[in-house]
């Protein structure tokens, strides 16, 4: 038997799965105009943001509507309460995908110019953790939601060391200190989509078990 | 059931039978002193036979079989043969689907109990009459009609009037077979309040199709499938995380 309220539920799993891929396509733009220091991709990725702020104001009113109509229960309610979430965490992730546009834009005033750290495969990192977050929102899969956390250590590792590289070079080039600066904060913005994207992996842990495994070290998890 | 809890009635290995048809499966249940509890599931589960079971309503259907203990307070064996299912009525005091006051006033329905058991007193009675009525959220609509017939009362005045001639006896239980099934939604609320209201004073033992109105006033759920008692528990852990697959499935509308 369908009822109104799953077909409202699997209506509502396709906008969010949609918005997911969106987002993940943008993130993989962005990365690219980075490489190729692609100033005009990164203005349209700027543009695009307006379309995700829209598709999360329509997810969060669908969820609403579905708390409101159907007072779902159990792994229905789980789901809305999960969708809301990850709803956040997407459009909060496509925010820190405009910032990155806005580093490629900044960074082209001073010529084709890079660090002595593979951002590029730091973002890839990010970059698959939001992949397989979201896969596992798909599966309902908790094990590979559990391999995002793992990985969150060492994008935060990298961060770090992209601070400490970008510190020994303004020390040996002071004179290019604002052209550095930049680095850190692109690390940063890749640092920040890593974790919502654990986010995300901790959301599906509870739609599936019902545990919520926010604030605790991974052996607990 | 938590461990800080004690229970008001202890079930142990019930089989029920309606002639040869079985309608309960070895239940074992402790159900929670001074709570409210809900039974849920879908027709023909079983969760009326139980509630009939706890103070031997099943009697006056011909033909059955208990098998198995129901104990009250953990000694008066309901089904002892000795026992008198009127005294113990009066311990456990029922709420029908339907309203069913007496052809008599409303100060007369509410004292019919005390009557039976012999109470004359006049002052008594009017103590009873209106402690039962405020107790019931009824005495402010009716206490200037008191001597009025009682089936001139709206269907969820009639309802509350029945709790109020309930609990004139001071039973220790309440059993609520389907009790706002045939009210309004502003009539059902009010019902709704009044358990949540006396909850803490009886043991509150409540059947509902109604699944929303399970989670809003109950304390603990029992999930009962084909005369199985299929999962009991905190009715917050029921409705967000049950353990059971088919009571996932029955409560998110997956089935029944």
């Amino acid at each position: 038997m369908r009822l109104h309220i799953h077909k409202a539920i699997e209506k509502l799993n396709a906008r969010i799965l949609e918005m997911g891929a969106m987002v993940e396509e943008n993130l993989k733009a962005a990365v690219v105009a980075y490489e190729s220091f692609d100033v005009d991709e990164a203005r349209i990725l700027i543009k695009k943001d307006k379309h995700i702020n829209e598709m999360e104001i329509d997810i969060e009113e669908d969820c609403l509507k579905i708390l409101a109509l159907y007072q779902p229960v159990a792994i229905d309610l789980r789901r809305i309460v999960s969708v809301l979430k990850i709803n956040n965490e997407l459009e909060r992730i496509n925010d820190f995908v405009v910032n990155l546009a806005e580093r490629v834009i900044a960074l082209s005033h001073f010529g084709q110019v890079k660090i002595e750290f593979d951002l590029a495969g730091m973002a890839e990192k990010a970059q698959v953790m939001l992949a397989k977050s979201l896969d596992s929102f798909i599966r309902l899969d908790t094990k590979t939601a559990r391999q995002v956390l793992i990985l969150d250590d060492e994008v935060d590792d990298m961060h770090k060391e992209v601070y400490k590289i970008v510190e020994t070079q303004i020390q040996k080039n002071p004179e290019k200190i604002e052209i550095l600066i930049q680095f850190p904060s692109i690390s940063r913005y890749l640092e920040r989509i890593a974790d919502l994207a654990c986010n995300i992996a901790e959301d599906v842990i509870y739609l599936a078990d019902g545990d919520i495994v926010r604030h605790r070290s991974f052996d607990e998890i | 059931m938590t461990t800080q809890e004690t229970s008001v009635i202890s079930v142990k290995d019930l089989d029920f039978y309606y002639g040869e048809a079985q309608a309960l499966f070895g239940i074992d249940l402790e159900i929670p002193k001074n709570k409210v509890t809900a039974f849920i599931g879908p027709s023909g589960c079983g969760k009326s036979t139980f509630l009939r079971c706890l103070n031997r309503m099943n009697d006056l259907v011909g033909d059955t079989t208990v098998e198995g203990k129901i104990l009250l307070d953990g000694v008066t064996d309901v089904n002892d043969k000795d026992l008198d299912p009127i005294r113990l009525r009066r311990r456990i005091g029922m709420i029908f689907q339907k309203s069913n006051p007496f052809p008599k006033s409303i100060y007369e329905n509410v004292v019919y109990g005390l009557r039976i058991a012999g109470v004359k007193d006049k002052k008594v009675l009017d103590e009873i009459v209106e402690s039962s009525l405020k107790r019931a959220a009824l005495w402010d609509e009716v206490k200037d009609r008191l001597n009025a017939t009682a089936l001139g009362l709206s269907g969820g005045q009639m309802q509350r009037l029945c709790i109020a001639r309930a609990i004139a006896v001071k039973p220790e239980i309440l059993l609520m077979d389907e009790p706002c099934s045939a009210l309004d939604p502003k009539s059902t609320a009010h019902i709704e309040d009044l358990i949540a209201d006396l909850r803490g004073e009886y043991s509150i033992i409540i059947v509902t199709h109604n699944m929303q109105q399970a989670s809003r006033v109950s304390d603990y759920t029992a999930f009962f499938f084909e005369g199985k008692l299929v999962e009991f528990g905190h009715t917050d852990h029921l409705f967000t995380k049950p353990t059971e697959k088919q009571t996932e499935d029955y409560i998110t509308g997956r089935f029944g």
